[in-house]
């Protein structure tokens, strides 16, 4: 009778061991934390005798994964954006446009001339002006256009849908296309939005994507969800444009594949530009902070090869007239073209702070983004409060803790021992699961363990007054013990699996503060169970076997 | 000399007068509804859009001051409270600013919040914005649909779960509980209009674990019982389970309670609603696993034929073993 297999002891204790090992590192938060900072700068290639200084703070034997904090306790801005996915559609008809026309002029003897029509954003249509009777034969022509969409999914489709509609050929996006298309744009806005979060440095970003078309940002530390805005919610297209002409009305007509943009510096000055770029962003390999002749602020950049050929042709084919450099739909300057500019470099003046070069630079180096962001929630939490919020949590916790424990001594005696140490151990047990996985404490998370204290206790008391019930009418105390632990484990199981399944739901269905209480809750559970069927048993086994009592004092 | 909250060998009738205590619980849910319906729930940002603003001064705070500030803006509907808690300091005087959503804006926009801000500011000039949240109407609309299914979600999860472990009728008598305790929850916060947000739903769903916990370890035994003694009739068999795991019941009741009196009073004003939600619910949680769940059972009856002997038979995790 109450007999625990050596193997089994071992194994219970390497798992308490364990655990505990995992969350002592919690406890010198601050000392880890800097030494984990000192360890990975030295990774990656830092050799400041300081840093090494700090490293040594903790040492390398021992495990060093933390508790991730939550923004609502560390402080930080969090944003969830959404992408405008349709805005690339607009784009990629546009970038067709030239295609087309080029491949309807060939065949002009037989279709005569062509006019783009203006349209909704998410088409192209093409006017046939002489010979609206070609329109399908047109239409075929354009058909030739389109290529195999490029997805899992989409595999077998076209990219676009050429129809008809008067003597008007309409070119659309194909349903598959835009799925491709949506996806494609969501992951580079993902890897934008990742590279300028990385580019200005901060530390531990969370950059996550959530159902088909959201970005979640959220970045620890001082500074204001505003802030982190201007940095990730700039598009960052830049684009060098042929100028038509000047004008200062923003409402004059700029005639088929053309548009208006206005001055970014100069208010009531717009230009009239070619719609189709000459080079764009993309073919950007650098952007640096500089000054231009003058002593102004600039920023100069490199194309990449193609890109540096094209700019190189364009420039050698129309010296003496302007082209602009637009960021943004709006047109940062307009120079004339002095000379061929070979080589691919150049620079971009306006009227610039030192801050703003900077942080153009910034992100002509990271990349447009392919779409527009726009922002669905934003949540700034200060420090101080995160602070204070742990600050309150801890006493809560303590106050807690030691209210319960006494409680318990009160009513169970030495039983009542057994489940202190089990609960200290269970505390001591989620914080190493945490750090394990990686989880993040939220201040709903620290209710979640408080509730646990609370709840933990559960399953020993079921034991303990069933071990009661059954010493009164049993057969001597390791029979009573056994008994209990027996016929308890059953409402043990059933109750705690119920509780998990609505942890489970929580974590599903919750996003932020909600999944972190989920999961204290959770693994609050797992480790109350195993705690109280485990442990508890095992110390008590051990406590039996060294006293032999003849009568339970329960 | 032992504490003992329950005295060792009770014989309460607990089934005395049924149909009073479900027509409590009864007339009392209806309660809540008309409440709900009447007023409505306190919608923080994350269910309604909009901005809250939490900030701070030395100066003690005048909230027709603060209105008068940001009233001029033209924001529509502004609501400003002080925010009490022991925790604070003498100078520390917090308040919370709301700002509804704006017409016709999806997003959030930074002008606005800006504009709040300068204008406090001008008001009170050593103030200090400690947190400043955002939700969109789109998202918001969202929040509520996913919180509305993770509650029916976790129900349902439940009546499954009960149903293969226990019979029906214990799932029904479970579920009912279930029920009765998060309409009753509902029925608190729109009648004190204490704010509903994201984490009261958080809080629902451990009403929900935490009452079903309790409700479970009634009806384990009854099973139990229902084996042991085949002849009893319903109401004393379960009369005799309730007894008997009375005293388990009040020491889990009652150390979950010293935890959540401990969070509510010191564990800041920031969750305090969240840890209200949770208190009322183990207090409704432990009274609906006796007096709803297993009066409903009672007048579901159950089947009294079983033709395993073995208490443990159906069990699955009878043989788990340490």
């Amino acid at each position: 009778m109450l007999q625990i297999d050596l193997w089994k002891r071992v194994v219970i204790w390497a798992l308490c061991a364990l655990g505990l090992l995992l969350a002592l590192p919690n406890a010198f938060y601050t000392r880890v934390e800097t030494a984990n900072d000192a360890t990975a700068a030295i990774e990656t290639g830092a050799s400041d005798p300081a840093l090494r200084e700090q490293a040594a703070m903790w040492p390398a034997f021992l495990p060093s994964g933390l508790v991730n904090l939550g923004l609502d306790l560390r402080g930080g801005a969090h944003l969830l954006a959404e992408v405008q996915v349709e805005d690339v559609y607009e784009t990629r008809l546009q970038a067709m446009w030239p295609e087309v026309r080029d491949l309807l002029r060939e065949e002009r003897d037989r279709i005569g001339t062509i006019r783009l029509q203006p349209s909704e954003p998410d088409t192209l249509r093409v006017r046939l002006n002489q010979n609206p009777d070609q329109v399908q034969a047109a239409a075929e022509i354009v058909r030739g256009l389109a290529r195999p969409v490029t997805s899992v999914t989409g595999a077998g489709a076209s990219d676009i849908e050429v129809s008809t509609d008067g003597a008007d050929v309409v070119v659309r996006l194909s349903e598959a296309e835009r799925r491709a298309t949506d996806e494609r744009t969501v992951k580079q806005a993902l890897e934008i939005v990742r590279r300028r979060i990385d580019e200005v440095g901060t530390r531990e970003p969370t950059i996550q994507r959530q159902g088909s078309d959201r970005i979640l940002i959220q970045v620890p530390g001082v500074g204001s969800a505003a802030e982190l805005k201007e940095i990730i919610g700039t598009t960052a297209q830049l684009t060098f444009q042929p100028v038509v002409s000047r004008t200062s009305d923003k409402d004059a007509s700029p005639g088929a594949g053309n548009e208006v943009l206005p001055s970014l510096d100069t208010p009531g000055q717009y230009y009239i530009l070619e719609r189709a770029p000459v080079v764009s962003g993309e073919a950007l390999v650098d952007a640096q902070p500089s000054f231009d002749q003058n002593g102004q602020p600039a920023v100069n950049f490199r194309f990449n090869t193609s890109g540096a050929r094209k700019f190189g042709d364009y420039t050698a084919e129309n010296i003496g007239n302007p082209f602009a450099i637009v960021l943004d739909d709006e047109v940062i300057s307009a120079p004339v073209i002095q000379s061929h500019i070979p080589g691919g470099s150049g620079i971009i003046t306006g009227d610039f702070t030192v801050e703003e070069s900077t942080q153009l630079a910034v992100l002509l180096r990271a990349g447009a983004l392919p779409a527009e962001l726009i922002f669905l929630e934003e949540r700034t939490i200060g420090p101080e409060l995160g602070a204070d919020s742990i600050e309150a949590g801890k006493i809560a916790c303590i106050v807690a803790f030691i209210a319960v424990l006494v409680f318990m001594v009160l009513s169970y005696g030495t039983f009542g021992l057994f489940a202190n140490a089990a609960l200290l151990l269970n505390v001591g047990l989620i914080f190493g699961l945490l750090s394990l996985i990686g989880a993040t404490l939220t201040l709903p998370g620290i209710a979640g363990i408080v509730l646990t204290i609370g709840m933990a206790v559960d399953a020993n008391v079921l034991v303990f007054e069933r071990i009661r019930e059954e010493a009164r009418t049993a057969k001597g105390p390791s029979r009573a013990i056994e008994l209990g632990y027996e016929k308890a484990l059953s409402a043990i199981l059933d109750a705690n699996i119920t509780t998990f399944i609505t942890a489970v739901i929580l974590f599903a269905m919750g996003s932020g503060p909600v999944r972190g209480f989920a999961i204290t809750l959770g693994l609050g559970i797992l480790t109350s169970v195993f705690t109280a069927i485990f442990v508890t048993r095992l110390i008590m086994v051990i406590w039996f076997e060294r006293r032999r009592p003849k009568k339970l004092e329960v | 000399m032992r504490l003992k909250l329950v005295p060792q060998n009770t014989n309460w009738d607990f089934f005395a007068r049924p149909t009073l205590t479900l027509g409590i619980s009864g007339v009392l849910m209806v309660l809540a509804l008309i409440s709900f319906l009447l007023q409505g729930l306190n919608f923080g940002i994350d269910f309604r859009g909009g901005t809250t603003i939490r900030t701070e001064s030395a100066e003690t705070i005048d909230i027709a001051e603060y209105r008068d500030a940001v009233g001029s803006l033209g924001l529509g509907d502004i609501s400003i409270s002080e925010v009490f808690d022991p925790t604070f300091g003498p100078d520390q005087n917090v308040a919370m600013v709301r700002i509804q959503a704006q017409e016709g804006q999806e997003a959030v926009t930074a002008e606005v919040v800006a504009e709040v801000e300068a204008a406090l500011r001008e008001a009170v000039p050593d103030i200090r914005f400690l947190s400043v949240e955002s939700v969109g109407p789109k998202v918001s609309g969202e929040l509520i649909q996913t919180a509305v299914i993770a509650v029916l979600l976790a129900i349902s999860a439940v009546l499954v779960y009960i149903w293969l472990r226990f019979e029906w009728q214990f799932a029904l008598g479970a579920v009912a509980a279930l029920v009765h305790d998060v309409v009753l929850t509902i029925g608190v916060f729109s009648e004190l209009q204490i704010q509903f947000d994201l984490a009261i739903i958080a809080a629902l769903l451990t009403i929900v674990g935490y009452s079903l916990n309790d409700t479970v370890v009634v009806f384990d035994r009854v099973r139990e019982n229902l084996r042991k003694y085949k002849k009893k009739p319903l109401k004393d068999v379960m009369n005799i389970s309730i007894n008997e795991t009375l005293s388990r019941t009040v020491m889990t009741s009652v150390t979950t309670l010293i935890a959540l009196v401990s969070l509510i009073v010191l564990g800041g004003d920031v969750i305090r609603g969240f840890v209200f939600a949770m208190l009322w619910g183990v207090i409704v949680g432990t009274y609906s696993s006796v007096f709803v769940a297993s009066a409903i059972l009672l007048k579901l009856g159950v089947k009294r034929d079983w033709s395993k002997p073995d208490a443990n038979a159906g069990n699955q995790f009878a043989n788990v073993d340490a």
